[in-house]
């Protein structure tokens, strides 16, 4: 057999008229306008949250207290999110250590194991999931989860309150974030799913038929292959949930206490996370705390923004444009 | 151009499926689910396991127990792979469980408020505990339609746009742009709102649902910009040099072929984005906030929109007001559903 060689290309020059440099220039402006409003949220967050960040320094970030004060300066202002910041890292990580074995669970099921006449209803009923408001997931919390999340509560520090985390002081099992933590579950779930089927559904066809083909089981190829290939996408993905966790504001304004304190016992029912910080105090705060809470909503703004940033970069990364 | 010959008929030989399930082991399956059911609700029934809780985990426990019987014969490989089927299982029935409770209890409990006036009346003269045969939330779904399109008209140019960019003018920005697009869809909603608050509310010292619907902007552009680039890159390569070909400059080629092609995937773009945000409730906390009457001019102060509705009366806490925020919690659901339908509906039509 002769290898046919294939005729390589022309070189193409392309010289742009004016009229195309006017077009290309318009175009790239539009594009460019989500890196300017991202530029412009950063960058408006800080300048008006600077004062308290100078006023403050870093205790701004690892104190406790949220005080507002009086005025005439019997009680001083002293405004920090320590005590929110460490809130909202328990309660994102408690949704994490939730969601993500449903999701992977999930995703398994829908690409290996649901028959296909449930696949595609099931798959409708995920993006549809999607897209349900938070402001529904924290209503549903409330009035339908809650009954459910504190019994499981209870079991939970019945048998298992040796370990610090769950132990309680008062036997108040409400608004906890426990109960937080899995209404935030259900809610980054279908995100980490979607992500982890995309992922999965990635995996080269003739492997996991090699795999089966050696006499391997449904098991032993999702073990050997799939989740091997699918690792960092799915990490991307759980990442990508995590981001949704760490800046929901209504469902967790709804579902948990603000109370001002390190708070790791998970069972207690006080917590609080910096966006439902924001959302409460934001009606009544002075002037300064106004200030306050930016210079919080700018914290979580580079929080998030890190978080996701290195979860778009894993995902970019491991599912590959076509 | 060569005629196309038809391929002589022949019957078919159905496909073998070795791999699937045969009748037996389709009995066996329907008969160890039925035992571990009836099992599981004779525990949940007469001891103190309670619950449909109760009832699932004692129903994954059985199942897991069944498995092992069922493998004890076939050795430690199937019995693993039988394990990880009911784990799996289980673990997506209780990914999904959630979801389908959401639209159960969101319907059950809102149905009961559904009544002409809630489409036709505000709250204007109402206190929220009244019946439910009085007062609505037409200023709601007014406000929310509004801020809602004016987000829309800012978002859907800014979107297609960037869509182009990626596509068409593939420029030396391109990875830049789709990265920060993607960063940009994990804005926390509050810090859009926080934004909006920061310059337009600060600068103008009203709220406003311009503002409210600025900040529904910030958080749709991402979503809108990044359909488009998928709707654009649908376009064949072959429309596109067919274009220069007849000796069309980029912009014709780009205005009159590649973007009508795809307009149906556009409106799929923007109605994806509008129900990405049209239940956001936290930037409306601290834009927009909420009134009680029908008002249309989006500078003239506070606007009420459903979300900020529902989280108001829910806040109120008395029972017909909680009922009027699952009510308003329906409605919204619907329109996220009608949404959702119509972006299918014209998302199907360009793909081919």
């Amino acid at each position: 057999m002769t290898t046919a060689t294939t005729p390589t290309p022309r070189e193409m020059t392309v010289i742009y008229n004016r009229e195309d440099k006017i077009f290309r220039g318009i175009v790239t402006g539009g594009a460019l306008t989500s890196l300017v409003v991202l530029g412009l949220i950063g960058l408006f967050l800080f300048l008006r949250g600077a004062q308290v960040f100078n006023d403050k320094g870093i205790s701004f970030i690892t104190g406790v207290n949220w005080t507002a004060g009086t005025g005439d300066g019997a009680i001083l202002d002293d405004f920090s999110i320590g005590a929110m910041l460490v809130g909202t890292i328990v309660v994102s990580l408690i949704a994490l250590v939730f969601a993500f074995p449903l999701a992977i669970g999930g995703a398994l099921y829908l690409e290996f194991y649901a028959p296909t006449r449930v696949k595609k209803p099931l798959v409708t009923l995920l993006d549809l999931a999607a897209s349900i408001p938070s402001l529904i997931f924290g209503l549903w919390g409330i009035e339908i989860f809650t009954r459910f999340g504190e019994r499981w509560a209870i079991l939970l520090s019945k048998w298992l309150g040796w370990i610090p985390i769950f132990n309680v002081q008062f036997e108040n099992f409400g608004r906890s974030p426990f109960i937080a933590g899995c209404v935030l579950a259900s809610l980054i779930v279908p995100i980490t799913t979607s992500v982890a089927r995309e992922v999965y559904s990635r995996t080269p066809r003739d492997l996991v038929d090699t795999c089966y083909a050696l006499g391997g089981t449904k098991w032993g190829a999702i073990r050997s292959v799939v989740v091997p290939y699918g690792k960092s996408g799915v990490i991307g993905g759980a990442m990508l949930g995590l981001g949704r966790a760490l800046g929901e504001t209504v469902a967790v304004y709804l579902l948990l206490n603000l109370v001002f304190r390190y708070n790791f016992r998970i069972l207690e029912s006080e917590g609080g996370n910096v966006a439902s910080l924001i959302a409460t105090k934001f009606g009544e705060a002075t002037e300064y705390e106004i200030k306050a809470l930016v210079a919080a909503g700018f914290v979580l703004f580079l929080l998030t923004l890190v978080v996701n940033m290195t979860a778009t970069t894993i995902v970019q990364r491991s599912t590959p444009r076509a | 151009m060569t005629a196309t010959i038809a391929a002589p008929e022949r019957p078919v030989a159905e496909p073998k499926t070795p791999w699937s399930p045969t009748r037996s082991s389709r009995i066996q399956t329907f008969t160890t689910l039925l035992i571990a059911g009836i099992v599981a609700g004779v525990l949940v029934l007469f001891t103190g396991v309670a619950g449909l809780d109760g009832f699932g985990v004692t129903f994954f426990v059985l199942s897991l127990a069944l498995a092992v019987i069922r493998t004890a014969r076939l050795g430690s490989k199937e019995r693993t792979d039988m394990l990880m089927k009911v784990v799996v299982t289980s673990a997506a029935v209780l990914a999904f469980t959630p979801w389908l409770s959401i639209f159960g209890s969101v319907i059950f409990k809102g149905y009961v408020g559904i009544r002409p006036n809630f489409f036709t009346q505000d709250m204007g003269t109402t206190v929220p505990d009244d019946y439910l045969e009085f007062g609505g939330a037409i200023h709601a779904i007014v406000g929310s339609l509004l801020m809602v399109l004016i987000a829309t008209v800012v978002t859907l140019p800014l979107g297609i746009l960037s869509g182009v960019y990626l596509t068409e003018v593939r420029g030396r920005l391109s990875f830049l742009v789709r990265f920060v697009v993607q960063s940009m869809s994990g804005v926390p909603s509050i810090v859009a709102g926080l934004f909006i608050y920061t310059t337009l509310v600060f600068a103008t010292d009203t709220f406003s649902g311009l503002a409210g619907a600025l900040a529904l902007a910030v958080l749709m552009l991402p979503t809108v910009a990044r359909t488009s680039e998928e709707v654009l890159k649908l376009v064949p390569e072959d429309l596109r040099s067919a274009g220069y070909a007849l000796g069309a400059r980029q912009w014709r080629t780009a205005f009159m072929v590649v973007i009508p092609t795809v307009r149906s995937g556009l409106t799929t773009a923007a109605i994806l984005g509008i129900a990405r945000v049209v239940g956001e409730t936290a930037p409306l906390l601290l834009t927009s906030l909420s009134n009680t009457v029908v008002r249309v001019n989006p500078v003239d102060g506070p606007m009420a929109s459903l979300p900020t509705y529902i989280f108001g009366y829910l806040q109120i806490g008395t029972e017909n007001a909680v009922l009027r925020a699952w009510t308003g919690s329906l409605v919204l659901l619907f329109i996220v559903l009608v949404l959702f339908t119509l972006a299918r509906r014209f998302g199907g039509k360009d793909k081919r």
